[in-house]
């Protein structure tokens, strides 16, 4: 069993996010990126089903600052193959890289065969689309996204994906398939840094370069900001104690307690 | 504009989804402005009944076909992918839950057009579709114009009332044929989920607890304060992933929607997966340590705070009156 | 590199389990007389799948790899009270119990959940709590006595003030800081921060077997530490002065450092007189292990204590050597869940009980991890009506305002 894992870094929301002077992107000045935590979970899930079934992980991932140590971390995890597609200026659009990460596993000669090709269902940046059904629609493979359980057989993966109200649904998947992971059965392992550090002495990130696509999208930003506050709490300041004694009278003015 | 609004109305095991009629509310508006009918699709078996419901939408497009009993996306894909061929709608506007969203996914890969996400308002302005969507976690808003034709358009739950989209008038129902190869993916069976420890949609006070409780044991002062209040604890998808609560007790996109009378959230920041599932509770009371937390704007109260400090000094407050 | 990998590593001067005997302190190990003193006076002695000297039998019948494979070392919080009664004189703390919690914790199946967001936030943002490393410093804002970063004054300075995570994010640690930096104006000190440049000095990973992460993190520290000129180092951390003291020099630091505590105790000649408030209080005071046991650091903060005006000084059943770990350190700090599932006792818990039967209404500490862990403790204990925890910083400055 085979797996490709689909990765791309996204801004990381414990910084402060300011508009950059154009007014319609981020200020890129402080920003930080981080790996998008459902395709964290996606390698995670890949890595879960290497365990079970053997086979090889490849992560597959666009160019980024610090991305050397995503991918050593990966390999570290015990990714067999990663491989970044260099070339690219910052990805601003999902579409883009969809068509990116198309068009390199299309034209890789080794990253396929698989049987699944696995990525984060969303991430907080996709404006334009979301990854995994495109390239899943180009490859002509079998699609299912918001997937939190993988169970692999000869040439079916069977997924649970979630609903709504704690319910949750089973399918039947044909490999190879395209899946968009919403959690891994597990939370991503963690890999000791000594092991890390070790990757990158015994180990090697892949490049490859980035394809020349064309990053027409029909879908425009106009303009970006900070949400207009609508409808702001009212504050409550003081002490855990003078607060909590706020609240009692809220609540019983509101005839609650 | 040239073609209509649709809509793509949820439902599922019998019922509709009441994401469904927010996106009537919204259509309603955007096919005002544009000067063009609104149009429900609904994809479904034996569910002419449901279509009855949709009143709110100027036609109701009813598909019936056995493939569309279940939730199998490319299904629904491929028989929106055929009415659209015909009916060339300007816009095809589809709930963003778990159950639909992989439906507008497909579909617009199938049609090779962008797939709009996470909108939470839309305008028709002449021949144009503007929209605003919440990006980074709801750090920030994006004002965008969608010009693929038709724009698929992914709308975020709570973007208008469900109220606005109910309507008394009888529904014009319009039935489409569609034809349907063979699916993919098989679709097996519901998971429901374990018989629930207490069922938090029927109780009055909840005390929700997020990441910012830091640790599984801390769970015990919100314990303390539900308890306090004569309610229940539930929770963000994290603490619900780390396993400190059960899946029935998840508020949220994958999990509950809650109204109760009073809702208590103890280091929540407000991603917009949790707001979908409580943003109707009657009383909302939010304590997180960053002020610029997005629940502030969502909460009728709030506290810049550790909520492990207010959630004991709450509970001793309330016994104490309570006495 | 790790320096217990368990390949024959060709030495470099690098002692590993393999190699202890090539060393002196590592040959002691093999002077265990299996007496049990080190179990008997662990605070998780119970607990322990390997206390030190079974360690020691596995080591020496070659069935260590069995040790690595147990997670039982994870309740060992470091309080160095094994080393400090060790007849032996072996250095279990500093040199045996390193080497095998570094192999234990890679063998790890699960870093449990809330010590693994710990390392990972501390990787990345360089603090534990996954805080901005850009609002490290803004705690400084509220202080009532101006705090320069060196970075912006562009001059050398005294005393370079490292001011470690939980002082800088965690609202008790900020009142500690506010509270330094009146005693540095107080006496006169010319001082500055490192603002938000600063990173976690480490030394909780590395007691938790998180070698590499600790060295990442020493790598870093040092070399900011290189960009500045200041005379010495003060730090308000426990674990940060142990680590710079003991651990930070084999990679090339070479500064002045000095724990808060023990600094204005050097300065209580001065200070003293500037202590005119009285304190209408009962103190006990908490030897945390890394200033007690291990620096030896017992006198200086009662010292400080006794000088304020009105202050009556108790001592728990258990002080200086004999005192209790407030189970912090080693990791220890997001290991409560881990540790209340396996049904462990807290020891910040047994710790005030001691504390409460003293009749003190105030409990003295000189670590920031310790006034989290105690109020949490007394909560639990519902003394909180009856102590409050006070940094010895805190009582220090409150006693300034005459």
């Amino acid at each position: 069993m085979n797996i490709l894992v689909l990765m791309k870094v996204v801004p990381d929301v414990v910084e402060e996010l300011e508009v950059g002077s154009d007014g319609k992107s981020l200020d890129t000045s402080f920003l930080r990126t981080i790996i998008n935590e459902r395709d964290d979970h996606a390698l995670e899930q890949a890595l879960l089903l290497k365990d079970k079934h053997g086979g090889k992980v490849t992560l597959l991932t666009l160019d980024a600052p610090d991305i050397d140590d995503v991918l050593f971390t990966a390999l570290a995890k015990g990714t067999d193959r990663a491989v970044k597609i260099c070339g690219v200026e910052s990805v601003q659009s999902t579409q883009t890289a969809v068509k990116l990460f198309g068009d390199v596993i299309a034209k890789t000669p080794d990253l396929l065969p698989v049987d699944l090709i696995l990525t984060g269902v969303s991430a907080i940046d996709d404006l334009d689309g979301l990854m995994a059904a495109p390239i899943a629609h180009q490859l002509g493979w079998p699609y299912t996204g918001v997937v939190t359980h993988v169970t692999l057989a000869d040439k079916t993966a069977t997924v649970i994906k979630e609903f709504a109200g704690g319910v949750r649904g089973e399918y039947d998947v044909p490999t190879p398939a395209v899946l968009g992971i919403q959690a891994a059965e597990k939370p991503p392992r963690y890999v000791p840094v000594a092991k890390v550090r070790a990757a990158m002495k015994s180990q090697t990130i892949e490049t490859v370069d980035a394809p020349a696509v064309e990053a027409a999208t029909t879908v425009e930003v106009q303009q970006m900001a900070k949400p207009q506050v609508t409808g702001h709490a009212e504050m409550l300041e003081g002490s855990a104690e003078d607060v909590a004694g706020k609240i009692c009278e809220l609540l019983a003015k509101r005839g609650l307690l | 504009m040239a073609g209509n609004i649709w809509i793509v109305a949820e439902a599922w095991r019998g019922q509709v989804s009441e994401i469904t009629f927010e996106l009537l509310a919204l259509g309603r508006e955007v096919a005002g402005q544009a000067g063009v009918p609104l149009e429900a699709v609904l994809l479904g078996s034996n569910a002419r009944e449901l279509a009855q419901k949709l009143g709110a939408a100027d036609t109701v497009l009813y598909a019936d076909n056995a493939a569309l009993a279940d939730p199998v996306p490319e299904n629904a894909a491929a028989a929106l992918a055929q009415l659209i061929k015909e009916r060339q709608p300007a816009a095809v506007l589809v709930p963003l839950t778990n159950l639909s969203v992989d439906v507008g996914v497909v579909l617009a890969a199938q049609l090779n057009v962008p797939f709009l996400n996470y909108c939470k308002n839309l305008k028709a302005d002449g021949g144009n579709l503007t929209a605003t969507c919440v990006l980074y976690g709801g750090k920030m808003e994006a004002t965008v114009t969608a010009s693929a034709k038709p724009a698929i358009i992914g709308i975020l739950p709570g973007a208008r009332s469900v109220e606005q989209g109910r309507s008394d008038k009888a529904a014009a129902i319009t039935d489409v044929a569609v034809t349907l190869a063979a699916p993919k993916v098989h679709f097996k069976k519901y998971l429901d989920p374990e018989t629930a420890d207490v069922d938090i949609t029927q109780k009055d006070f909840l005390v929700a607890v997020g990441r910012g409780i830091q640790t599984k044991d801390n769970l015990e002062l919100a314990e303390d304060l539900a308890a306090s209040l004569g309610g229940a604890v539930c929770g963000s998808r994290p603490v619900i992933d780390q396993g400190w609560l059960g899946l029935s007790r998840q508020v949220g996109k994958s999990g509950m929607l809650v109204k109760p009378k009073l809702y208590v959230m103890l280091g929540i920041s407000g991603a917009p997966e949790h707001v979908e599932g409580m943003k109707s509770s009657q009383c909302i009371i939010a304590v997180n340590t960053d002020a610029a937390a997005p629940i502030f704007n969502v909460a009728h109260y709030g506290v810049v705070g550790d909520a492990l400090e207010v959630a004991p000094a709450l509970t001793e407050k309330i016994k104490a009156r309570k006495g | 590199m790790s320096t217990a990998t368990a390949s024959a590593d060709k030495d470099n001067g690098v002692m590993t389990l393999e190699n202890l005997a090539k060393f002196p302190e590592g040959q002691k190990v093999y002077s265990c007389m299996q007496c049990g003193t080190c179990a008997a006076t662990c605070p998780y002695g119970d607990d322990l799948v390997f206390p030190p000297r079974a360690i020691i039998t596995m080591l020496e019948s070659g069935l260590i790899e069995e040790v690595f494979a147990s997670p039982g070392l994870l309740n060992c919080v470091t309080c160095y009270a094994c080393m400090a009664k060790c007849p032996r004189g072996i250095k279990l703390t500093e040199v045996l119990l390193p080497l095998v919690k570094e192999q234990v914790f890679t063998h790890l199946k699960e870093v449990p959940a809330e010590l693994q967001k710990a390392l990972e936030n501390t990787m990345r943002y360089g603090n534990p709590m996954g805080e901005s490393p850009r609002k490290r410093a803004l705690w400084a804002k509220s202080s009532p006595v101006p705090v320069p970063v060196i970075s912006e004054i562009k001059r050398p300075v005294d005393v370079l003030w490292f001011v470690e995570c939980y002082p800088s994010y965690h609202p008790r640690g900020n009142d500690g800081n506010r509270a330094t930096a009146k005693l540095f104006k107080a006496l006169g000190i010319d001082f500055a921060i490192l603002g938000n440049e600063e990173k976690c000095a480490g030394e909780c990973a590395r007691l938790l077997g998180e070698t590499g992460l600790f060295e990442m993190l020493t790598d870093s520290n040092i070399k900011l530490l290189r960009k500045y000129q200041f005379k010495r180092i003060v730090t308000g951390g426990a674990h940060a002065y142990d680590a710079f003291k003991h651990k930070y020099p084999a990679a090339g630091f070479d500064f002045e450092v000095h724990h808060t505590t023990p600094f204005f105790a050097q300065h209580l000649a001065q200070l003293k007189p500037k202590l005119t408030k009285k304190l209408d209080y009962t103190v006990t005071y908490h030897d945390a292990c890394a200033l007690g046991r291990h620096n030896g650091f017992y006198e200086e903060p009662r010292a400080l204590l006794q000088a304020i005006p009105g202050v009556k000084l108790v001592e728990m059943a258990h002080s200086g050597v004999n005192s209790i770990c407030c189970g912090g350190g080693g990791g220890g700090m997001w290991l409560d869940t881990y540790y209340a599932a396996k049904g462990c006792e807290r020891l910040s818990e047994r710790r005030v009980k001691e504390a409460l039967d003293t009749g003190a209404n105030v409990l003295a500490v000189s670590c920031p991890y310790e006034i989290s862990r105690f109020e949490d403790a007394l909560k639990v204990q519902g003394g909180e009506k009856r102590m409050v925890v006070r940094d010895v910083v805190e009582l220090l400055a409150e006693a300034l305002e005459g």
